[in-house]
């Protein structure tokens, strides 16, 4: 039962980390990216799609990553080449993302899709407890894994990692350095696009593998809370990405048992629990000012125009 | 190819006005493309989609009922994003004015009396503003972010919203429908002509955008706003308090999402249900900065984005397209206006060859 609830937690944290970390990268190198939720939905409509016209679920999370990340080069144009305002522009690519990605799927409504299999790797998932959770799972998590470690190195241990951290402290102090400040912004928000692609994949082909308008559900805007929940580090984000997995899970359990109890408890209100822990999580994080002060990347949010 | 911006010395005016119409004319340019790559003759289809919805007294009133919550909503927007208060929960303002507004009409259906309905739009502007008061609180106490927290707070308002009326506000001989009661007629929003459904609500909205407009030209506060968000710190040195900013906006901008919210339920829907907004909040987003965040602008630009969604009704009809392309087109033009809004502040230009601009640098 325990075994089994876990399994679930981790299938519903996957796309939240996934997500969560390639905005991180993101805002790390200065670039506050609104349109997690739309690039999310663009990815799982077209993994979905990828699926469904190959039959492998594979070439689905290639279709996922590619649909997120080029979906992301449209912010990157207008905030990075036009800077245009990237609050406003990342609202459009959510409410774009949200209708064309309705447009796309209308033909897919309906159809049974194709599920990502586990992937059982030997000798270690015949650990107990622990190889039955960790190790035969399906590839999406295997990678978001991957993602936190390979990030964490990147960001503190290589040297393109301080660059892209000094550009997002301080863009003219690093564009004064020599640092292409704009190249490494497209690079950082591609990337976040890519991440935000995988985790609609791992919705639409491992979550509920088929198509539904609107199935991310919000998940975007809270992959943007884990971020600040997290600080921007990734290590954080695995761990505050499995905490909100928990939250909604448990509230789907709470549900199921009070349908079972005979207890009144309207599902609304077990609906709105990770909607509400979000805000709590955020009040407790961002309450002390200089704590957020020091953590949030300097330079997240405002226009960059290279002076020639 | 490259692309380089050159600051202006000044603003363009001329780029402040034209800018909005020249992403009106790129989204119909996008949106021929788009029809023709879903097999449509591209011009019939834009004619049925933006210019057929305009030929009838029918579809006039229509537009003036969904133009009217999209320029309430997004006046008061304007005033939040221009002061760098960053309001996107107003879909859940404008279903808990809706929610509050209704509470008299609901509880006391007997009651029949001409006080009722001016009672119900205050409290509706109440609640909208109570529920816009909470971003506000945590972002002046907690120095929350108010983007999530408003944003999340419309998940819970419509989570509430749908508690309600498939709970204690069900209709009890409604054959279980999940919805409200009617209301009785003296809470329902009167009509303006007798030509058509067109209620109260466009009137309230074209006075809330002159109001705000006055406010922003010629008032103390309007200039509080703007200063206050192009520089907080000048602001500051003026004497001006961003906290105060902060709830002056998110009260202001919720009251107003809140009105817009009783408007809709009392004046088009006449009862409460679970869906009562095809995305006016979000919408009125895009309303705000396509009339460029000026009040007047946004009358012309309210009626514009209304005209999307009658097109994207009228396109289901006669051309068999979802109506999810009115929201492609919204999102759209949201971006289209981003864009050539860069036109007002810089020069664009293209560089072919990269060699010579670096000459022309040296």
């Amino acid at each position: 039962m325990f075994e089994a609830i876990l399994l679930t937690v981790i299938t519903a944290s996957t796309p939240l980390v996934v997500a969560a970390l390639g905005e991180l990268v993101s805002q790390r190198s200065g670039v506050l990216n609104l349109g997690v939720e739309g690039m999310m939905i663009m990815g799982a409509v077209a993994a979905f799609a990828t699926a469904q016209l190959t039959g492998s679920p594979y070439l689905g999370i290639l279709g996922g990553i590619i649909g997120g990340g080029l979906f992301s080069l449209l912010f990157g144009f207008l905030t990075l080449t036009l800077v245009a305002n990237q609050v406003a522009t990342g609202l459009a690519l959510t409410i774009l993302g949200l209708g064309l990605s309705g447009q796309i799927g209308e033909a897919f409504v309906g159809m049974p899709g194709v599920r990502l299999q586990p992937l059982v790797i030997p000798v270690l998932s015949d650990i107990p407890f622990f190889g039955r959770v960790l190790f035969s799972q399906d590839l999406i998590f295997y990678m978001s894994v991957a993602l936190v470690f390979g990030i964490s190195w990147f960001l503190f241990k290589s040297r393109t990692g301080l660059k892209m951290r000094a550009i997002g402290d301080n863009h003219g102090s690093a564009h004064a350095l020599g640092i292409n400040v704009v190249r490494t912004r497209y690079l950082a928000v591609l990337f976040g696009g890519a991440c935000a692609g995988l985790a609609g994949a791992q919705l639409s082909l491992v979550y509920t593998p088929q198509w539904v308008e609107n199935m991310t559900a919000g998940r975007g805007w809270i992959a943007l809370a884990l971020v600040v929940f997290a600080s921007w580090r990734p290590l954080r984000v695995l761990a505050g990405g499995y905490l909100f997995g928990a939250v909604g899970i448990g509230q789907l359990h709470a549900q199921l048992l009070a349908q079972s109890g005979g207890i009144a408890i309207p599902s609304q209100l077990l609906s709105a629990l990770p909607y509400a822990a979000t805000i709590v999580v955020l009040i407790i994080i961002s309450h002390n000012r200089r704590t957020t002060l020091i953590n949030t990347p300097a330079s997240l949010g405002k226009p960059f125009v290279p002076d020639r | 190819m490259r692309i380089e911006l050159q600051k202006r010395a000044n603003t363009s005016t001329l780029f402040s006005i034209l800018s909005p119409l020249l992403a009106l004319a790129l989204t119909l340019v996008a949106g021929a493309i788009m029809f023709g790559l879903l097999g449509k003759s591209p011009l019939g289809a834009l004619y049925i989609y933006f210019v057929e919805p305009l030929l009838d007294v029918w579809s006039l009133h229509e537009l003036a009922i969904k133009a009217a919550p999209l320029i309430l909503i997004a006046v008061g927007l304007s005033i939040c994003f221009r002061s760098n208060n960053w309001n996107i929960g107003a879909e859940g303002q404008f279903t808990i004015g809706a929610i509050t507004g209704s509470i008299l009409p609901v509880l006391n259906p007997e009651w029949h009396s001409p006080l009722i309905l001016p009672l119900m739009l205050v409290m509706g502007m109440i609640g909208g503003a109570l529920y816009a008061g909470i971003p506000a609180l945590l972002k002046t106490r907690f120095n929350t972010n108010e983007i999530l927290t408003s944003l999340m707070l419309v998940y819970i308002a419509q989570l509430f919203l749908d508690w309600l009326v498939r709970g204690p506000w069900r209709d009890p001989q409604g054959y279980n429908f999940p919805q409200t009661k009617s209301f009785q007629p003296e809470a329902v929003l009167p009509e303006i002509l007798d030509s058509g459904r067109a209620h109260l609500g466009i009137i309230f909205a074209l006075i809330a955008a002159v109001a705000l407009w006055f406010m922003m030209r010629f008032m103390l506060k309007g200039f509080q706003v703007s200063v206050l968000g192009q520089s907080e710190r000048a602001g500051r040195f003026a004497g001006f308090s961003a906290r105060r900013m902060v709830w002056f906006s998110m009260l202001l901008s919720g009251a107003l999402a809140g009105l817009a919210g009783i408007s809709e339920v009392s004046g088009s829907i006449g009862h409460v249900q679970p869906v009562i907004s095809p995305g006016y909040g979000f919408t009125a987003i895009i309303v705000a900065f396509l009339g460029r965040l000026n009040p007047l602008g946004i009358i012309a630009s309210g009626f514009v984005l209304a005209l999307t969604y009658l097109g994207g009704e009228a396109a289901q009809l006669s051309l068999s397209i979802s109506d999810k392309v009115s929201r492609v087109f919204q999102g759209l033009i949201l971006f289209f206006v981003l864009s050539c809004d860069t036109l007002i502040h810089y020069r664009i230009r293209l560089i072919f060859n990269p060699s010579t601009a670096q000459e022309g640098k040296r």
